[in-house]
Formats: C-alpha cells, sequence, structure tokens
C-alpha cells in the first residue's frame, strides 16, 4: 500500500492506471499488480491506508473541530513495505496497532485512550491511524496541562469516570445518567454533549486549550456584553444581536427556555468543574423574570470569576499552539484576529502536482463509495479548508525535528511518503479546494447556507474562482426551507371508544386500573416535561419508583396490550414530527413559534443555530441519540424495565413497521423525462398531487425510522453492556443467541426491498434499527448478512452515475449507510475487510418493479431532517467565519431578530388569536369522532387541490392566452425583440397570476360546506357541521393559497414559455417553409395562416393527401418518362385545379405542412404546364391546346389568389430551370409563360420588385449564351401589346442589372 | 376489399421484383385490382423499406458511390435530355430519390471539397432549382418525383396521410360519444410520450379494455406490428397503465398480486386496418403478458361498421391470417 503510494507520488506509476483500478468495478479488480509483480494491492487495504495517510498528514494542520478519522480496521498485515514505512516513521506511528480493533476505534469512540499509550509497548508498526499520529495526540498534550483546560468540553468528556452508557445517550441521557456532572451545559450546548460522550477519548483536541494569548479576563478583548465596544487591534466589530426580553409570562407546565436568555445562560461556560455545575442553570432559572442588566452584571460576574479562577498566563510553550477558533469563541462572541494564522495563498503551495495525485486518489475513493463515509472525508476536507495550522517557521513539532522547514524539505527528502504534503495551511487549502471542485456535484446538493458559506469562504475564492462562481450559482438554486411545523399542542391520546371501553377488558377491575394508569401515565409524562432540564433532576429518582408500580398494577389487571397502545400512540403523536429528530432537543416551544409567525421562525432558528455554533461543532458522525420527548418515552422504558410491556411493544412495532414499509406511494403523473428532472432540481415546483405523495413519503419514512428505533431498542435492551465485551463472551454469547429467533427478519425485509426497489423507504429505518445494536449483535449471522449486504448497496450507490434512482434518493441511502458504518457498534471490520460481505449478497432488483426507488421523493428537506449531522458542515464553516477577521473568511451576515411582542399589543395579539383558533380547532377535533377530522382534512385537501386545477384549468390558460395575444401584437411592429418582448409578457403575467389567490379562496369558499355536508353524518348538529364547514374552507383556502402563492409564477412561467416557444416555432416554421432565394416573394407580410373553415363548410373536401398523390403523378409524367397515354387532359386537371382548391378551403384535414406542399406542388405543375413539359393529351377534336392551359394557368392564378392560401412559393416559376425550359420550348410557351406573370401582377400575386429581382436573377443565372440571346430576342420581338408593360419592365430591369 | 394472408403474400411477392415508379405502381395495380392503391401502395412501401434497409449497405461503399457519379457524368455527357440518374437507379435497384441523394452529395463535395450539411443537400432534393448544376438539378428532380417510396414528396404525403387519419379517428370517436383526450391535450398535460388518443373512460371491446389508442397511417404488417410495438407500445403501456390503477396497487405493481380485476388473461391485441393503410392498436391494461400477432383484423372504414368492432370472427388460424370483413 505504501509502495502503490510511493510509486504513484515518485510518477512511477500511472495515476490513471491506478484511477481505473479504483475505479474498475469489474470482477478481479480488486487486487492490483503493478510494475512490481510480486507486490499485488487490495484495494480494501489500499484505501484505508490512504485516508490514515492524509490524516496522517494533516494532523499538524487541523487543530480544531471534531477529529474525522476514518474508521478503519487494523487488522494484521502482511509485510510488505508499509513495515518499512512504519518504521521510518518512527514514533509518529505509535499506538495500537498489532491488529487490535480497539486502536482505531479509540480515535473516534472509545473511552481507554490511555495518554501512555503512546509509548507503550505495544508500538507494532501499523500504518493505521494511531493514537499519536490522529488528532488525538493531541489530547496528551493537553492531559499534561491541566491548567490550561479552558473549554467546556474538555472538562466533560476527559473525566474518565463518566458512565459508559451516556454515549449511547447522546445528549439526554447525558443529563440524568451523568448527572449533575453534565447538567451545567445542557441547554446552551446540547450536540457538544453528545460530542462530548461520544468522544470522550478524544475529545481534547476538539477544542484544543487555547494557552497563549488570551486573556479572557481582558475586557479589551472580550468586553462584556453591553458595554462599549472596544476593539481589538485588527478585528471589526462583530454585530452585536440585541436581544429583546420576552415579557410574557410563561406557565410552567411549558418548556421554559426562551431564546433570549439562551445566549447568557451559555456564556459562562468555561468553569472549573465544581464551579460550573450549577451556576449556569441557576442563572438561567433565576433568569426570566429578572431583566436583562441583571443577566448582564450576573454574566459579568461570573466571567471575571472565571478569569481569577483558571487563567494563567501563557507559558512560552514549547510546543505552541494557535488558539483555535473553537476555543476563542467558547468564551466570547468577540471575534479576534487569528495572528498566527498565515493567510494562505495559492503561491505559497509546494508540491502541487502531489498534491493533485493524492487529491485525485482521494477523489476518486469517494466518487466511487469506496470510503465509509463520504460525508466525514467531505468534513474532513472541509477541516483542512478551514485549518489553522501555526505559521512554521515558529513552530517546531516536538516529534518531528524535519518540520521546522517542512516548506523546502518536501523536496529534499529521499522518501516521498515522508513529506509533509498537508503540514502548511497553503497545502491544506490547496488540496481541500483540489478536493471540493471535484466534488462539486455532491456540495451542490448541500444546503443554502452552507454554499453560501463556501461561496463567501475567502480560500476558496482565491484558490480557485471558478469553484467559487459554481457555489454561488448553485446557491440560488439551492432551495433550503425551513418548515415551521406545527405545534404539539393536544399532547394526550384521546380516548377511542372502538379500543378503550369496558368491552375491550377482561374485567371491570382491569377496566378501571388501566383508566387510571392512563392518568398515571400522562402525570408522568407532564411531570418529565417540567422538571427535566432541571438541574440534579434525576428520571428514575423522580419517577422510577412511580413508573415502576404503574407496572405491577397493569401486571396484575392483565393490560399492558393497552397500555402498550397508548404508549406507542403517545411515542408517535410526539415525536413523529421532522423536528424532534433535528439536533436540537430544546426547541424553541410552540407558544413563542406562534407568536413569531413562520418568518421569525427561520430567523431565529438561524439565530440561534449561530449562538450556539461556536461550540456546535459535532463532526458528521453523532452517535444515536434520542432527542426531544423520545428521551422520556426511552427513559421510561429503562425505568419500567417491565418485560411485559417490552413483549407487546415489540409485536406492536413490528406489525406497524411492517405495515409501513408496504406502504404504497404513487409515482408522479408524468414520470422522469425532462421537465420531472427539472422539476426535481427546482425543489417541489411539482404538481401538488406529487408534493402531497412526497410529503406522504416523509411522514412514512419519519414514523418509520421513529418506530424502528425503538424496536431496536427495546430489542437490544437486554443485551447492552457499557464496555465492550471480550473475544470470548462475545463469541459465547453469539453461540448462544444464534438459537432464537431475531425479533425482526432484517435479512428477509432487506432482501425483498432491493428487489422490488423500495430501498429508499426501508434501508432509512433498518440503519435506525441497527443503531440500535449491542456489541455481540452485529456478530450474529443475520445481521452480518444484513450490515453486509448494507455494505455491498452502499458501495454499488454511485452518486455520479445516473441511474434511475435520483440523486437525491442516493444521497440520502449514502449518507444514513455512511452514518452507521461510522457508529460504535457497528464494527469496523463491515467496510473494509469482506468478513461480512461474503455472506451477502446483493440481489438484482427487479427490473420491471416500478418501485419507490425511481421515484425522486426525497428532498433537500427530508434529508437534513433524516441526517441532520450534515448541518455540521455549516457550522463548521460558520465557526471558521466568525472566527476570523474579515481577510481571512467571509461575512458574517447580520441576523435582526424579529422581537416578540407582547401579547396584547395589536400585532401580537393577531398572532395570538390565530394561534388560539388553531388550538381551538384542535380541540374541537379532539373531541369529535375520528373520522369527522378525516373527512374534514381529507375535503380540505381535495377542495383545495381542485381550487388550484381550477386555477391551471382557467385563469392560468386565460393569461397564457392574453400573452399570446400581446406577443402576436407585439411581434407585429418593426422592431420587435422577441426575448425582450417574451420577458415584459411573463412579467405582467406573473403579476396579474396573483389574482388566483382570491379567486382560488372564492372557489373554496363555495365548494368545501356542500362536500362536507354530504361527506358527514346525517345526525350531525348543526353546529358542529357549521364548525366543520368553516374549518374545511379554512383548511382548504390555506392549502390552495400556498401552493398558489409559492407556485403560481413558476406554473404561468412554465405554461407561458411553452406557449411562447411554440408561437415562435410556428412563425419562423412559416418562414422557414419557403427556402429558395433570400428575396422569396411574402405576399401578406406576417399574414397569419387561416385556420379555420369557412363557415358553412362540410369537410367533404379530397383528403389533402389523395390530391397530393395526384398533383405527385402529373409531375412524375411530366419530369418523364413517360408513356404518350399517361398524359393528362385540359378536363381532368381542370378537375383536380378544382379539388385542390376546395381542399385548401376546408382546414379540417390540412395542416401547415400540407396546405404548403399542396401550393408548392400546384407551382411545380404550373411550371410544367407552361414550359410544355406537361402537354395536355390532345383533343379528339384535335383542336388547339394552347387556349387550354391558359385557361388552366388562369385557374391557378386563381387558387393562389385566393385569400386562405397565402405565400405560393411563386418564385419556382422564375427558377432557370423553368425559363430555360420555357425558352426552349418556343415561342407559344414564351407567350404563356409571359402571359401568366402578367397575370399574376394583375392580381397582386407578384410585387414589381419582386418581379425585378427574380428578372436579374435570371439574367445572371442563364448561362447558355444562345438561350440568353434568345431571352434577350424574345422579349424583344414580343409584340403583343398586353406585353408592352411587362417588356417596358424587364428591359429596364436588365439594363440596371448588366 | 378483401385481403387475406395469402393473397397479403401474393402481393409482397409481387413487390420483390419492383422498382419504386409511378410504372411499376401500375403493374401492381393491374394485377391485383381489386384493392385500391392506397393500400398497395402502403403494403409496396413498406415492403421496400425493408429490402432497403437490407441492401442500402451495399450502396453507400465509397468505391460504389464513386462508380455511379462516374456513370452518371458520362452518360450525362452523352445523352442529355436521358432520366440518366433514374435509369441508373433502377437498375442497380436503389431507390431513385436514394440514388439523387448519393449523387447530389458526391457533386456537391466536388464543389464545395467538404461534405455538404444536412440541411443543404435536404433543401436541393426539396428544390433541384437551388442545384448549380442544371443537368443534374433536372435529373434529381426526376427521380424524386418519380419515386413513390422516398423523397421529400413522399415524406409530406406520408405525414399528411398521418395526421388526416388522426383527424378522422377523433371523429370517430366523437361520433361514438367516447370521451377522449388526443395527444395535443396530453402533451399539455406533460405527457412525455403519448399515444394519439387515450380514453378518458375505458371501453370495452368484447370483454377487453382498451385505455388508448393510436393511429398508424400504414398498412400493418407483422414487422410494423412487431416494431411500433417494441418502440412506441410498451412506453405508451408503462404510462398511461398506470391511470387506471388502484392507488395502492400502482407504487409497487407486483403483477402476480394484482388484484383479480386485473388480472384476466386476455389473448390478443386488436388491431385495425383501417382504409387499407391505417391500423390501430387498442391497449389492454396488461399488454404484456400477451403473444404479439393473434388476431389482426381488417375492414374499411368507409363502411357502416362502428369503430368499436363488431367481432369479425373467432380465432384466426394459427399461423395467423388477416380476416375478411365486408
Amino acid at each position: 500500500m505504501a509502495a502503490l503510494l510511493e510509486s504513484l507520488l515518485a510518477r512511477k506509476v500511472d495515476l490513471c492506471k491506478v484511477l481505473d483500478w479504483l475505479k474498475n468495478v469489474q470482477q478481479d479488480s480488486d487486487r492490483l499488480a503493478f510494475n512490481n509483480p510480486e507486490l499485488t494491492i487490495h484495494k480494501q487495504e489500499f484505501i484505508p491506508f490512504l485516508l490514515n495517510f492524509l490524516r496522517d498528514q494533516s494532523s499538524q494542520a487541523l487543530t480544531h473541530g471534531p477529529a474525522t478519522p476514518a474508521k478503519t480496521p487494523t487488522r494484521p498485515r502482511p509485510a510488505t513495505s508499509s513495515q518499512g514505512f512504519a518504521e521510518k516513521r518512527g514514533c509518529r506511528s505509535a499506538g495500537g496497532g498489532g491488529g487490535s480493533r480497539g486502536a482505531s476505534r479509540v480515535q473516534l469512540f472509545s473511552y481507554s485512550v490511555s495518554p501512555g499509550s503512546e509509548s507503550g509497548p505495544n508500538q507494532v508498526s501499523s500504518p493505521s491511524f494511531s493514537a499519536t499520529c490522529s488528532p488525538a495526540s493531541r489530547s496528551s498534550g493537553s492531559e499534561r496541562r491541566p491548567s490550561q483546560r479552558i473549554s467546556l468540553g474538555d472538562y466533560v468528556v476527559s473525566s474518565p469516570e463518566v458512565p459508559k452508557s451516556r454515549r449511547r445517550s447522546g445528549n439526554g441521557a447525558g443529563r440524568h445518567v451523568g448527572g449533575g456532572r453534565a447538567t451545567h451545559h445542557l441547554d446552551d450546548s446540547s450536540s457538544r454533549t453528545s460530542r462530548g460522550a461520544a468522544f470522550s477519548g478524544t475529545s481534547e483536541q476538539v477544542s484544543p486549550p487555547s494557552p497563549g494569548q488570551l486573556n479572557f479576563n481582558n475586557l479589551e478583548d472580550f468586553p462584556p456584553v453591553g458595554s462599549s465596544s472596544v476593539t481589538p487591534v485588527g478585528s471589526k466589530p462583530s454585530r452585536r444581536i440585541n436581544p429583546t426580553p420576552v415579557s410574557a409570562e410563561r406557565s410552567h407546565s411549558k418548556p421554559k427556555t426562551c431564546f433570549t436568555s439562551t445566549p447568557f445562560a451559555k456564556a459562562p461556560s468555561p468553569a472549573p468543574p465544581g464551579e460550573a455545575l450549577e451556576s449556569p442553570d441557576r442563572s438561567a432559572t433565576a433568569l426570566s423574570p429578572r431583566g436583562l442588566m441583571e443577566e448582564r452584571e450576573l454574566l459579568k460576574r461570573e466571567k471575571s470569576k472565571r478569569a481569577q479562577q483558571t487563567f494563567s498566563p501563557p507559558p512560552a510553550s514549547a510546543e505552541p499552539r494557535t488558539p483555535t477558533k473553537s476555543a476563542v469563541r467558547a468564551v466570547g462572541s468577540k471575534v479576534t484576529p487569528d495572528r498566527q494564522t498565515p493567510c494562505p495563498e495559492p503561491s505559497q503551495v509546494t508540491a502541487a502536482s502531489d498534491l493533485d495525485i493524492l487529491a485525485e486518489l482521494y477523489c476518486a475513493c469517494i466518487s466511487e463509495n469506496l470510503v465509509p463515509n463520504i460525508f466525514l472525508e467531505l468534513f474532513f476536507v472541509m477541516q483542512l479548508l478551514t485549518s489553522r495550522s501555526p505559521n512554521t517557521s515558529d513552530n517546531n513539532d516536538d516529534d518531528d525535528d524535519e518540520e521546522g522547514e517542512a516548506g523546502s524539505v518536501c523536496v529534499r527528502n529521499s522518501d516521498v511518503l515522508e513529506r509533509h504534503y498537508l503540514k502548511q495551511v497553503h497545502n491544506c487549502v490547496y488540496f481541500a479546494v483540489k478536493v471540493l471542485e471535484n466534488q462539486y456535484q455532491l456540495l451542490a446538493h448541500l444546503d443554502k447556507c452552507t454554499l453560501r458559506l463556501l461561496a463567501e469562504n475567502e480560500r476558496v475564492a482565491s484558490f480557485s474562482p471558478g469553484l467559487r462562481d459554481r457555489l454561488s450559482q448553485a446557491q440560488d438554486r439551492s432551495a433550503a426551507r425551513l418548515s415551521p411545523c406545527g405545534s404539539t399542542f393536544i399532547h394526550s391520546v384521546p380516548f377511542q371508544p372502538a379500543t378503550d371501553n369496558r368491552f375491550n377488558f377482561s374485567s371491570d377491575k382491569a377496566f378501571h386500573t388501566f383508566k387510571k394508569q392512563r392518568d398515571i401515565f400522562y402525570e408522568v409524562l407532564r411531570e418529565w416535561e417540567d422538571f427535566h432540564k432541571e438541574p440534579g433532576w434525576n428520571f428514575d429518582v423522580a419517577l422510577g419508583s412511580r413508573i415502576r408500580g404503574m407496572m405491577s398494577q397493569l401486571t396484575a389487571a392483565g393490560s399492558h396490550s393497552h397500555f402498550a397502545r397508548l404508549f406507542l400512540k403517545q411515542l408517535v403523536q410526539m415525536c413523529k414530527g421532522p423536528r424532534v429528530n433535528g439536533s436540537s432537543g430544546d426547541a424553541p416551544d410552540a407558544d413563542l413559534l406562534g407568536m413569531m409567525g413562520a418568518d421569525g421562525l427561520g430567523r431565529l432558528k438561524r439565530l440561534e443555530e449561530r449562538l450556539i455554533q461556536p461550540r456546535g461543532v459535532g463532526g458528521p458522525c453523532p452517535p444515536p441519540s434520542f432527542p426531544g420527548h423520545q428521551e422520556f418515552f426511552r427513559d421510561f422504558l429503562q425505568a419500567a424495565s417491565c418485560c411485559q410491556l417490552n413483549q407487546h411493544l415489540q409485536d406492536s412495532l413490528c406489525q406497524q413497521l411492517l405495515q409501513l414499509d408496504e406502504v404504497s406511494i404513487l409515482s408522479p403523473p408524468a414520470p422522469v423525462g425532462e421537465r420531472g428532472h427539472e422539476a426535481e432540481e427546482e425543489g417541489g415546483d411539482g404538481d401538488m398531487e406529487q408534493q402531497d405523495e412526497k410529503q406522504r413519503f416523509a411522514s412514512v419514512l419519519l414514523l418509520a425510522r421513529l418506530l424502528a428505533k425503538f424496536l431496536g431498542f427495546i430489542s437490544f435492551l437486554p443485551y447492552q453492556t457499557a464496555e465492550k465485551p471480550s473475544r470470548e463472551i462475545r463469541e459465547a454469547a453469539v453461540a448462544l443467541r444464534s438459537k432464537s429467533v431475531p425479533v425482526l427478519d432484517v435479512c428477509g425485509v432487506l432482501r425483498n426491498s432491493v428487489r422490488r426497489r423500495r430501498t429508499i423507504l426501508t434501508v432509512p429505518w433498518l440503519v435506525e434499527f441497527l443503531s440500535m445494536l449491542d456489541f455481540t449483535g452485529p456478530l450474529l449471522l443475520g445481521y452480518r448478512v444484513v450490515l453486509g449486504t448494507l455494505c455491498l448497496l452502499y458501495r454499488k450507490m454511485i452518486l455520479s452515475r445516473c441511474g434511475e434512482t435520483s440523486y437525491l434518493n442516493k444521497l440520502l441511502l449514502v449518507s444514513v449507510l455512511g452514518w452507521l458504518f461510522q457508529i460504535p457498534v457497528i464494527p469496523e471490520e463491515v467496510f473494509f475487510t469482506s468478513d461480512f460481505t461474503e455472506v451477502a449478497e446483493l440481489e438484482e432488483s427487479n427490473p420491471n418493479a416500478a418501485g419507490l426507488d425511481c421515484i425522486p421523493l426525497v428532498d433537500q428537506q427530508l434529508l437534513y431532517t433524516c441526517c441532520p449531522f450534515l448541518g455540521e458542515f455549516r457550522k463548521l464553516l460558520a465557526a471558521f467565519v466568525s472566527g476570523s477577521s474579515a481577510k481571512g473568511g467571509g461575512v458574517v451576515r447580520k441576523i435582526t431578530p424579529t422581537s416578540a411582542e407582547p401579547r396584547d399589543a395589536p400585532g401580537g395579539g393577531e398572532r395570538s388569536r390565530r394561534k388560539l383558533l388553531a388550538d381551538l380547532e384542535q380541540a374541537f377535533f379532539h373531541n369529535q369522532p375520528p373520522s369527522l377530522r378525516r373527512t374534514v382534512e381529507f375535503v380540505a385537501e381535495r377542495v383545495g387541490s381542485n381550487a388550484v386545477k381550477h386555477m391551471k384549468a382557467t385563469l392560468v390558460s386565460e393569461l397564457v392566452e392574453r400573452g399570446e395575444k400581446m406577443l402576436r401584437d407585439g411581434l407585429e411592429s418593426p422592431k420587435a425583440n422577441p426575448p425582450k418582448l417574451n420577458e415584459s409578457i411573463c412579467a405582467q403575467l406573473c403579476e396579474a397570476g396573483l389574482d388566483s389567490l382570491t379567486r382560488a379562496a372564492r372557489f373554496c369558499c363555495e365548494k368545501s360546506p356542500e362536500a362536507v355536508r354530504i361527506l358527514l353524518p346525517v345526525e350531525t348538529s348543526p353546529a358542529v357541521l357549521a364548525t366543520s364547514e368553516n374549518i374545511t374552507i379554512h383548511l382548504a383556502t390555506e392549502k390552495a393559497c400556498s401552493w398558489l402563492s409559492a407556485n403560481i409564477a413558476a406554473l404561468i412561467r412554465r405554461e407561458w414559455k411553452c406557449r411562447y416557444e411554440r408561437v415562435i416555432k410556428t412563425l419562423t416554421a412559416d418562414s422557414l417553409e419557403e427556402p429558395g432565394p433570400p428575396l422569396t416573394p411574402r405576399r401578406k407580410p406576417g399574414g397569419a395562416r387561416v385556420t379555420s373553415c369557412p363557415p358553412s363548410c362540410a369537410h367533404d373536401a379530397s383528403l389533402p393527401s389523395d390530391v397530393l398523390i395526384a398533383i405527385k403523378d402529373l409531375l412524375s409524367v411530366a419530369a418523364g418518362p413517360r408513356a404518350d397515354e399517361e398524359l393528362p387532359s385540359g378536363a381532368l386537371l381542370q378537375t383536380l385545379f378544382r379539388t385542390a382548391r376546395d381542399t385548401l378551403v376546408c382546414k379540417k384535414f390540412l395542416t401547415a405542412v400540407s396546405e404548403q406542399m399542396l401550393l408548392n406542388a400546384s407551382v411545380l405543375l404550373a411550371c410544367k404546364l407552361v414550359s410544355g413539359e406537361l402537354p395536355l393529351a390532345p383533343r379528339s377534336g384535335a383542336a388547339d391546346p394552347e387556349p387550354c392551359v391558359r385557361a388552366l394557368l388562369e385557374q391557378l392564378a386563381e387558387l393562389w389568389e385566393r385569400d386562405n392560401c397565402c405565400c405560393a412559393p411563386l418564385h419556382l416559376l422564375f427558377t432557370p430551370l423553368t425559363v430555360t425550359a420555357v425558352l426552349e420550348a418556343g415561342d407559344g410557351e414564351w407567350n404563356n409563360f409571359l402571359y401568366v406573370v402578367r397575370r399574376l401582377v394583375d392580381r397582386g400575386l407578384l410585387s414589381e420588385e419582386e418581379l425585378v429581382s427574380h428578372w436579374t436573377k435570371l439574367a445572371k443565372q442563364i448561362v447558355p449564351v444562345e438561350l440568353m440571346e434568345k431571352f434577350e430576342h424574345n422579349k424583344v420581338s414580343s409584340s403583343l401589346p398586353i406585353q408592352m408593360n411587362l417588356l417596358q419592365l424587364s428591359k429596364r430591369t436588365l439594363e440596371g442589372a448588366t | 376489399m378483401k385481403l387475406s394472408r395469402a393473397e397479403y403474400k401474393e402481393i409482397v411477392r409481387w413487390t420483390e421484383q419492383l422498382r419504386p415508379t409511378r410504372q411499376c405502381m401500375n403493374v401492381l395495380k393491374k394485377r391485383f385490382p381489386n384493392h385500391s392503391q392506397s393500400t398497395l401502395l402502403s403494403i409496396f412501401s413498406l415492403e421496400y423499406q425493408k429490402r432497403t434497409k437490407r441492401t442500402i449497405s451495399r450502396h453507400h461503399a465509397p468505391d460504389v458511390i464513386e462508380s455511379y457519379y462516374q456513370r452518371y457524368l458520362s452518360e450525362a455527357v452523352t445523352r442529355p435530355s436521358a432520366p440518366v440518374l433514374l435509369e441508373l437507379a433502377n437498375e442497380v435497384d436503389l431507390s431513385p430519390a436514394l440514388m439523387a441523394r448519393l449523387i447530389l452529395d458526391r457533386f456537391l463535395q466536388n464543389l464545395e471539397g467538404e461534405t455538404p450539411s444536412k440541411l443543404v443537400l435536404n433543401s436541393m432534393l426539396k428544390e433541384p432549382s437551388l442545384i448549380p448544376d442544371q443537368t443534374l438539378a433536372k435529373n434529381v428532380y426526376q427521380c424524386t418525383v418519380n419515386d413513390c417510396c422516398y423523397g421529400p414528396l413522399v415524406d409530406c404525403i406520408k405525414h399528411a396521410i398521418g395526421q388526416e387519419h388522426e383527424v378522422l379517428l377523433c371523429d370517430k370517436l366523437k361520433e361514438k360519444n367516447l370521451s377522449f383526450l388526443d395527444e395535443n391535450q396530453l402533451r399539455a398535460k406533460g405527457y412525455d410520450k403519448t399515444p394519439d388518443i387515450i380514453l378518458e373512460v375505458p371501453v370495452a371491446v368484447e370483454g377487453h379494455i382498451v385505455h388508448w389508442i393510436e393511429s398508424k397511417a400504414s398498412f400493418g404488417d407483422d414487422h410494423s406490428h412487431r416494431t411500433y410495438l417494441n418502440e412506441q407500445f410498451w412506453s405508451y403501456w408503462n404510462r398511461s397503465r398506470s391511470s387506471s390503477y388502484d392507488r395502492c396497487s400502482r407504487s409497487d405493481p407486483q403483477p402476480q398480486k394484482e388484484t383479480p380485476n386485473y388480472h384476466q388473461k386476455w389473448e390478443l391485441v386488436l388491431k385495425i386496418i383501417l382504409k387499407g393503410r391505417c391500423w390501430l392498436t387498442f391497449s389492454m391494461p396488461d399488454f404484456p403478458k400477451l403473444p404479439n400477432n393473434d388476431v389482426i383484423e381488417a375492414f374499411e372504414h368507409q363502411c357502416s361498421c362502428p369503430l368499436i368492432l363488431t367481432r369479425v370472427a373467432g380465432k384466426l388460424e394459427s399461423q395467423g391470417r388477416y380476416r375478411h370483413h365486408h
């Protein structure tokens, strides 16, 4: 492996060859035999090596953010050249090698990294990412300097005695299990907590202590909020976000974190453990009633106290570490320029070509899904991009003496792998930008904010302006919408007679017991809501005994099944929404949101995010967690530890899940095609029904994920251990557990799903289920097969290959699978060895099954809901921006917070009134049979949809018609500019389209009541009926209007675009129909083709095709060869011309093409007649045929003259071919020719100018001299008076022409 | 009008030796006076196209083209007024229009030194007076106008026939009071591939449900049935079938698990030959399961029988025979 990379970098191996090898998906491509025939390389070994190599290389530069080590196995390797390589690296490659899987695990998840391990005896050479050379190595540094600990995370996570179970629980569990210790930062840095729990072993590196240059006590550097700002040297003051107090008194039963107080509660985070435990929360709880001034005072005091305790002046460190922005910003929101970070410049990049090779290799691995988690790699790249490595000139790394001159050393160093490609920030950024350029397509699917941050990143701009431009464009396209989620106003599951009344219970006693248990359950729930964020509150202590008591009551009564149903319904009701799955467990409560309105909500979200960002960068692989209310249900189950309940829950979860997995989603009515793709790209500019189906899918998916997580939780609960058991124990457990049937046939479910192409639904929930596995679980055969299959699926899911699956569908799958492969319990062998894949097989999907995978169901919102960790990119970039001076990063946008108005203020009154109405509606439904609500919602949905359709059919088509008229009128004018005209018309139409809102509202008003009335039972009371009608109207209107206001413009634009193109096409087609000389006569410029029959038309004319066939026959007779008996008689021609005329009049069967062709053929026929090439059959009477020819020509002229046949291609009469034929034929023909030309001019079919131009051309074109003379002679010698005018004309013309 | 499979085969056999000229068409008409010119022309045209597909490559070899060109040049000088090119085409059994195209292409290469653009070539074939060489122009015109199977004029006629028969079809449907969406309406609705007609309310023809109708203004021989089936009809079936499917079975249709309603075994696709040259295909819901060529029915569209057919007869003989109908 090392040899391969070495050869590559030394240019001994062709990069293309290796890339092909990496990309090659054919069989037997696993090994690469390059120039050294004995050396064959396995992809499975090379890729982890490459990943580790890059990590290793960049370990110097990445001093910020969470570690992103790839989870790679360190299995014993054959003694290849890597051995030598590792030895050369000396102590840098220390750490747990020797095949211990713990070694790599350490880097991400494990708790037990002994600081001493770097010098431990087990220094087996291993190219894998070892504890010391990983970012984790920095941990040892910070361990040594406890006095410098400043960041909050350090305290929490480095405490070795933190109970293991927190790892699994994320932020939620940390609160309780971790006890008071963790509580002090619950509210302010939830993701940090989860990170802390997860990364405990390595967390110090996350926010490495910034020992040096910052004095937190210095009010200049860190002025307290509220004081007049003193600008530190070289830094721009950041914009202050002035909080506005919310004065509303809040009931105790509601979540009480109010966003305005959040930053202040958070601010004093770095505190010594003992001190920090309670003070922030104390202040937070004390906050609400107090004024802001008090808060500020408190904050100031807190800060100075801490400073005295913790701040020690930096020692002139032997290992100077640049303060990273996370450390800086953990303390204050002040932007401090990072003086030590050199500004990366493209000119300073060294070994660019080597970096190119590395980047190419790396990108190939990412693009081909050869890495276990592409987002982890992307995150790593972004870290490189935002890296702040110290200036090497004043930095001597203690473990590598060569690095002092890293820049130049690259050239000198003999071992290419020993060069420091990524030590310098210039190189890091160069490399990162290269990779980002390559992975642009992936980037383009990230959220708008991330794209903006990337586009505004100055490093990107200076290293690749092209990428920046593309990013800014993509940013405009990216649709990132924050949907305000509905409030969860009524929490309880309503009583339903069908399942809850007496008849469903075995005895009165059971019935009444359950009645009581229901009340206890809600009591417990409410109590949890009120108190779970209180410091020192412990679920088990506070509620445990009550829950267990309740369980024993249920057991006595035997009504566990009822409770299980209640429990699940409640779970679904409270946790299904996307918000719960979002990262923040303590979302702003519904009341507040109601007051803010959706607009303010978005801003609030962003503001909140920014405020917690500094500590929030957690990396793209958070461990599984139970955010929000899910925490309650998990803790409840743990506290209850009731096997009966668990069994009932399992049964019903299984059933519900499998039902959900079978759910059908309609494909959009007009599948695929250009348009479908566009619509997908535009993000939801689809049909309303399409959107509905998408929503339905999203809701099914989220529900299935929730249920699967709980099913997994319950199923594996008995086997959970805090520590990974030893190998022997696990093997024994496998032997034991493999005998019993697993709760869910995961293999079958997955196989079925792959075959039927429903992986987009199944895999995400399966991943949730599997993420709950215990340490032994993955070794059981069934789960091995599933994990192996998922791995195969992941590898097959190459994003850049366009398949039937849409990009976002694939992205979701790749993202969740990548996440799964990185979580602690899943063994790393899954990805990089064949241990798992060899037992698995990926069945070919049924090509005829039009499964869900083929429908573009996933949008960005769903992707981010399912994978909230994707938001980490944004946080990382934002952290970089806010941590750098103006020249180092981008711009910090101002978020103007909306202040919530007091409730009695007019605006607020309106808002709260609306909120109240919504609540009333909910309450109304709550007390009615569920069918009422279903009916109302159904009718509202249909009527709303119909309103939109009605608007499409009426208003939009009206508008488009109007637009066409405007366009045609506009094009009449001589200096019309079609594109401009198009735009202005389009704008006007869109403007007029707004009318649709009121019209749709009217439509809903009219239609809803009747439908509701018909569908509800006749006995429904008038009041209920009226209310239902009103709610229906309201819902329908809301639905229709929200769709219309978002989409009507796009719809009109699209329809108009079609129409515009059609009009323009027909216009140009009309003009193209007659190629010929540029001066082709257009009798009526701009005259439109008549498209309708005359009023009394009976449509009984001959079909155009028949006439065409007849004329074509004649033309071929004329062209010869022919027999004499084939010649037509004059009478026959007369009939034919009459038929042709009739056919041209009736438009029913006539198209533009056939009309033009008919005219064309008739002119050609005239040519043949006039030139005598088509002589008429001699009449029996042997009369002179000439008058008859003239009569026929007259008849044709009449035909062309008719108003409804414009643009007969009369120029054909003047082609050299025709005129030559006429001249050759004789005087009689020439006279006929002049006659017909004369008639055409007389009839106005041919203008004099046109005639002149034809004549002029002819004079130039008729080459044979004798004919030309004849042409001249004939003109002169013609003496018929009728021809005189024409002759004069032509003579003059000829003179002019020569 | 009667057309049995035997008779059809006879016509096909006759066309094998014919050239696509007016004279040959007349021969054909004389031989089969019972059949309309359009039927004969349609059959001949299809047969000739098949023949051309088989043989065209041998005319396209550069040395062959060169020899044609040189022959044309020399003969055009010696016999300036004779239909040189047309004779040459007939002699080597190449469609005159295609021959004209070859020669013109070669001529323009000489003139301009490079391969002419398709646009130029087509416009010159369409309007030979644009050709700079008058003798060639005459010859080209002679070829294109005499060819009854290829050439711009024939293309236009075919197009016109197609259009006209779609209008006729719509007329028939209206006459029968069937509500339908035509191609334009469907396109406006965003369909990417559409048959000519989709019935808004499916109708049953002899127990078979018909959803859509495609009109092909050409004779429906075995070959074209097969080709159209592959190229067009499957895609229609993939799309418009869904319109009739139940919501719950649509997203993920599993043929073996379909609801019994849709699981009847249709044995045939009705293919109707209209006026000898227009045939219509009606779709059945489970089109893919059908054996392809079971029944082909012929009838005269002027006759008073309704479009949705009265059943003509039972099954055809196993080798498949065109049914007669009056």
